[in-house]
């Protein structure tokens, strides 16, 4: 293992972190929030020294830098940063217990959105903005972020593209164009111009200008942290509108919008992922309306909330307008499908993802196949393309290994005795970073209530869940710590 | 610069290796998805899989907007094909070709034409003019030629009982009695640029530059005998052997060349009256003693395998044949060849993707480029040559004046017919042709040198 370039890497990360922590720091000047602006200045203060020490321990670094450093440091990378992301809200004592803070920050980077807040409008602005700013930084990625700023001598490297696969979701990452820093400016670009493009729609809408912002981050990371006690169930039906399509349109695959924009409309068009997202956002759609009939007084009404609901499950993102847990049973159902299934491949947001869900169908329809006719040779077709054995097999592995993470983390946290409906939604909106699950973990409802053991195991779904698994297992494996 | 490089063989790799230091947009074409994986891992390329000849694949690759195509399959048909989709294409784009074939080296200048090359290269031929040069210099272990022929860059290696060990480099003109400059030492497997109070040792490599006639003085003035070559043995009979002994045959070298096939044997001896070819295996010390190795004036190793190659080399050593030449394809001057005695080596690869480099870098900037450009120390340093003219900066400025990088060394420069190895007091003047050495430095044009 390159512990120092490692090192290194944390280290410009957790720079980035402090320079992104200094708005939230203006805001609590210009606001006049004592409590929040010493949280920041002391949690500056902490992260510049760990920064430091690291950057300086781990100077002269060797270069050898392989797939497994690459892993290994993504997934500390979003730890370290998540364990000193939340000390603002420690410091600040609007948190007051560490483990909650950490559940907070957690669930802002990785885009859940799961709160352990009962009513977030006590928080202060500053606080309730960073809340929000991790999740647009954690929906893209930090270290994409860091490639794309990154000296050129760095990025050169190959070995940044494992950085890449680990940190970006799908089974197939590949760069847009030959050069890494390139690939992370146009990626960056393409998220910063959706999400203004998204605050001004807000803000036509009548929204504040700082509500706005916040709103637009969660939607632009698919998290949902709001800045409100009921989500966006207070505002108008316009901006729930607009919240629909921009949360619809982050959970595409950012390529497509790099294609969009080199005009060649007929690879997107032709695009099997983003069919399949269209029909099953479209179809979900329809059958809860038809199912929700009598709920609301009108049929437009009823479609808004259903069209939300299910475009904010779908691509993870966990704002609500209405509370689906007091919905019939046959709508429930589809929702708690739609967790799994998640968004696009390449997108912000997170679940077992579209692309996946083909792949899994494709091969099993070929074994099947195979069953019947047993010395038939049979491609797997993506797009046109052959998909590769490897690939298929990773998909293979990443299903053994969803379910397998899943049930373990559902059987621990039903130590706390809940309902077995709240501890499996918990552990999907969770593990999917969605944010709110059923009954006690539902929409009106949050975290609070779980011990300090389940939150923990929580927080390790909702990390497992943003980067894929994988980074996060090859943690725990020794033999990825061990000296070549 | 967009760059595609079609076919990620050993050409393909050195290339990709070269030019992603140099900061281009490479994308990389194969049909082995294993090579591109493992090629795309460690540099920042794209990978496309597929035929490059297919215009499907060519724009994935993203031909249309590319500035340059380098065809380096193993396949000169496939390369020639490549080319010519990719132009027709996109009419812009310079497209460099390998053709390697024999059989086509005569229509060469038409097939450019016909297919719109900007440049064919042939690895096994520039290999044979290199092997020849060392043929007719011995005692070196690398040579390079700038101005025309009128300086030269070589490689010596330091043996225990030279003259040259534990001097110091400020003493080294009185010890040699000649004016020379040792622009790049290589230590242990690491290039240095060093100065004047740098010792050298035992197991050095230096890179010495002097004009020609100064070298010839440096060998004698070193004790290093410098004989004819008459007759050399030629282990192998691939195509750097055929070009090798044409070049051979027409200076009136005898050559025997062994070689396994017999199909191979008797097309070798069609096309070569006056060369002696025999069948059989090189690795068999008999068929070498019969063949005369004792008493041969240089041995010549051009198998396909690099391990053979160093063990009939080693051989030859045994049975002191004054003059060793080492082919290897793979494996390039690292750290472990250092220690054996094969003499000088020769890598086509690095041959090819040097003249493919220098005319990157001309297409990249038109005025200043780089007339020659030769990586030496196992690619660690760049000896570049460059003509200042109007637009170089600090013309008529004494050196000792004028900043220059660090890890930069001005090696000679030529004015007229008279090279001079420059010092504090030397000043650049129009029509000059600078020669330049830089270790850790890219390079792309003379005002790249200044501070």
């Amino acid at each position: 293992m390159n512990y120092k370039m490692m090192g290194r890497f944390v280290g410009w990360i957790l720079l980035v972190e402090a320079v992104f922590m200094l708005p939230a720091l203006l805001i609590g000047l210009y606001m006049q929030e004592n409590h929040a602006v010493k949280g920041f200045i002391l949690s500056l203060v902490c992260i510049l020294v760990f920064a430091g020490i690291l950057l300086r321990v781990c100077r002269g670094a060797s270069s050898g830098f392989h797939a497994r450093e690459g892993f290994v440091c993504v997934s500390l990378s979003w730890i370290i940063m998540s364990i000193l992301g939340c000390l603002p809200f420690y410091f600040s004592r609007e948190i007051p217990h560490y483990v909650d803070a950490l559940f907070e920050t957690v669930s802002g980077f990785t885009t859940t959105g799961a709160s352990i807040l009962p009513e977030v409008e006590s928080l202060s602005k500053s606080l309730l903005y960073w809340r929000s700013f991790t999740h647009w930084l954690g929906g893209m990625g930090v270290l994409v972020f860091l490639l794309a700023v990154a000296s050129a001598a760095e990025s050169r490297q190959g070995f940044t593209m494992h950085l890449l696969r680990a940190e970006s979701p799908g089974p197939n990452v590949s760069k847009l164009v030959p050069k890494m820093k390139t690939t992370a400016r146009i990626l960056y670009c393409l998220y910063v111009i959706l999400t203004i493009i998204n605050v001004i729609f807000l803000l036509a809408g009548g929204m504040s200008l700082f509500e706005s912002v916040c709103t637009a981050m969660g939607t632009a990371g698919t998290g949902g942290f709001g800045v409100r006690n009921d989500s966006i169930a207070s505002y108008s039906p316009y901006i729930q509108n607009v919240c629909t399509v921009f949360m619809f349109l982050f959970g595409v695959n950012f390529t497509c919008y790099y294609l969009l924009m080199l005009k060649k409309f007929r690879d997107v068009w032709r695009d099997e992922e983003l069919r399949l997202y269209f029909a099953i956002v479209l179809g979900s759609i329809a059958l809860i309306v038809l199912n929700l009939r009598g709920y609301y007084p009108t049929l437009r009404e009823t479609i808004r909330h259903a069209a939300f609901q299910v475009v904010s499950i779908m691509t993870t993102t966990g704002y609500a307008t209405a509370d689906f847990d007091l919905w019939p049973g046959f709508s429930k159902a589809i929702l708690l499908s739609l967790m799994i299934v998640g968004a696009c491949a390449g997108s912000t947001g997170g679940g077992f993802k579209c692309v996946r869900i083909l792949l899994v169908m494709k091969n099993l329809r070929r074994n099947v196949k195979k069953v019947i006719n047993p010395q038939k040779v049979q491609v797997v077709r993506l797009n046109r393309q052959p998909v590769a054995e490897k690939v298929l097999e990773n998909t293979n592995a990443y299903l053994a290994a969803y379910a397998f993470i899943f049930v373990v983390s559902f059987i621990l946290i039903s130590i706390d005795n809940f309902s077995v409906t709240t501890n499996i939604s918990a552990v999907m909106a969770c593990f999917n970073n969605i944010g709110p699950g059923l009954e006690a973990v539902g929409p009106t409802c949050n975290f609070s209530a779980y011990s300090v053991f389940s939150k923990i195991i929580l927080i390790m779904d909702m990390l497992a869940g943003r980067l894929e698994i994988f980074p996060v297992l090859i943690l725990f494996t020794r033999s990825a710590w061990r000296h070549r | 610069m967009k760059i595609i490089i079609a076919g990620d063989g050993k050409v393909g790799a050195t290339l990709v290796r070269q030019l992603s230091a140099e900061e281009y947009d490479l994308t990389l074409i194969d049909v082995n998805v294993n090579r591109l994986e493992s090629s795309s891992e460690r540099f920042d390329i794209m990978a496309v899989q597929g035929n490059c000849a297919s215009m499907e694949v060519l724009k994935q690759a993203g031909v249309e907007e590319a500035d340059l195509l380098i065809a380096a399959t193993s396949a000169d048909e496939i390369n020639l094909l490549c080319c010519m989709t990719a132009h027709g294409l996109n009419p812009r784009l310079h497209t460099i070709a390998r053709i390697r074939n024999p059989e086509y080296s005569g229509q060469i200048y038409m097939m450019r034409h016909i297919f719109a090359l900007s440049l064919t290269v042939n690895p096994e031929r520039q290999a044979a003019v290199e092997i020849e040069r060392l043929l007719k210099y011995p005692g070196f272990l690398k040579r390079d030629t700038f101005a025309k022929g009128k300086v030269e860059l070589v490689e010596l290696k330091i043996v225990g009982d030279s003259r040259l060990c534990n001097v110091a480099l400020n003493d080294i003109n009185n010890v040699v009695k000649c004016q020379i400059l040792i622009c790049v030492v290589v230590r242990e497997g690491k290039a240095v640029a060093p100065d004047g109070n740098f010792v050298l040792r035992e197991g050095d490599h230096i890179f010495v530059t002097a004009s020609s006639d100064n070298l010839t003085k440096l060998l004698k003035n070193l004790g290093i005998i410098t004989h004819k070559v008459k007759r050399v043995i030629i282990c192998g009979g691939g195509t750097v052997s055929f070009y090798l002994a044409l070049c051979l045959q027409k200076s009136g070298i005898t050559v025997q060349i062994i070689e396994k096939d017999r199909k191979r044997c008797e097309f070798l001896a069609a096309l070569l009256p006056s060369a002696s070819i025999i069948e059989g295996d090189a690795s068999d010390e008999h068929l070498l003693e019969s063949e005369g190795i004792s008493s041969c004036d240089a041995l010549v190793t051009l198998t396909g395998l690099d391990e053979l190659n160093m063990i009939i080399s080693l051989y030859g050593n045994q049975c002191g044949v004054p003059q060793i030449i080492t082919k290897l394809g793979r494996m390039t001057n690292n750290g472990i060849l250092d220690n054996l005695e094969l003499g000088s080596t020769i890598s086509p690869k690095e041959l090819c993707s040097n003249t493919i480099v220098r005319y990157v870098r001309a297409v990249k900037n038109q005025t200043g480029a780089a007339l020659t450009v030769h990586s030496i120390a196992d690619g660690q340093a760049e000896a570049l040559e460059f003509l200042v003219d109007d637009s170089t900066l600090h013309c008529n400025e004494p050196l000792k004046s004028v900043g220059i990088k660090k890890n930069v060394i001005i090696a000679c420069i030529t004015r007229g017919f008279s090279q001079e190895l420059p010092n504090g007091d030397s000043s650049f003047k129009k029509g000059d042709i600078v020669i330049i050495v830089t270790s850790g430095q890219v390079i792309y044009q003379m005002n790249d040198i200044f501070e």
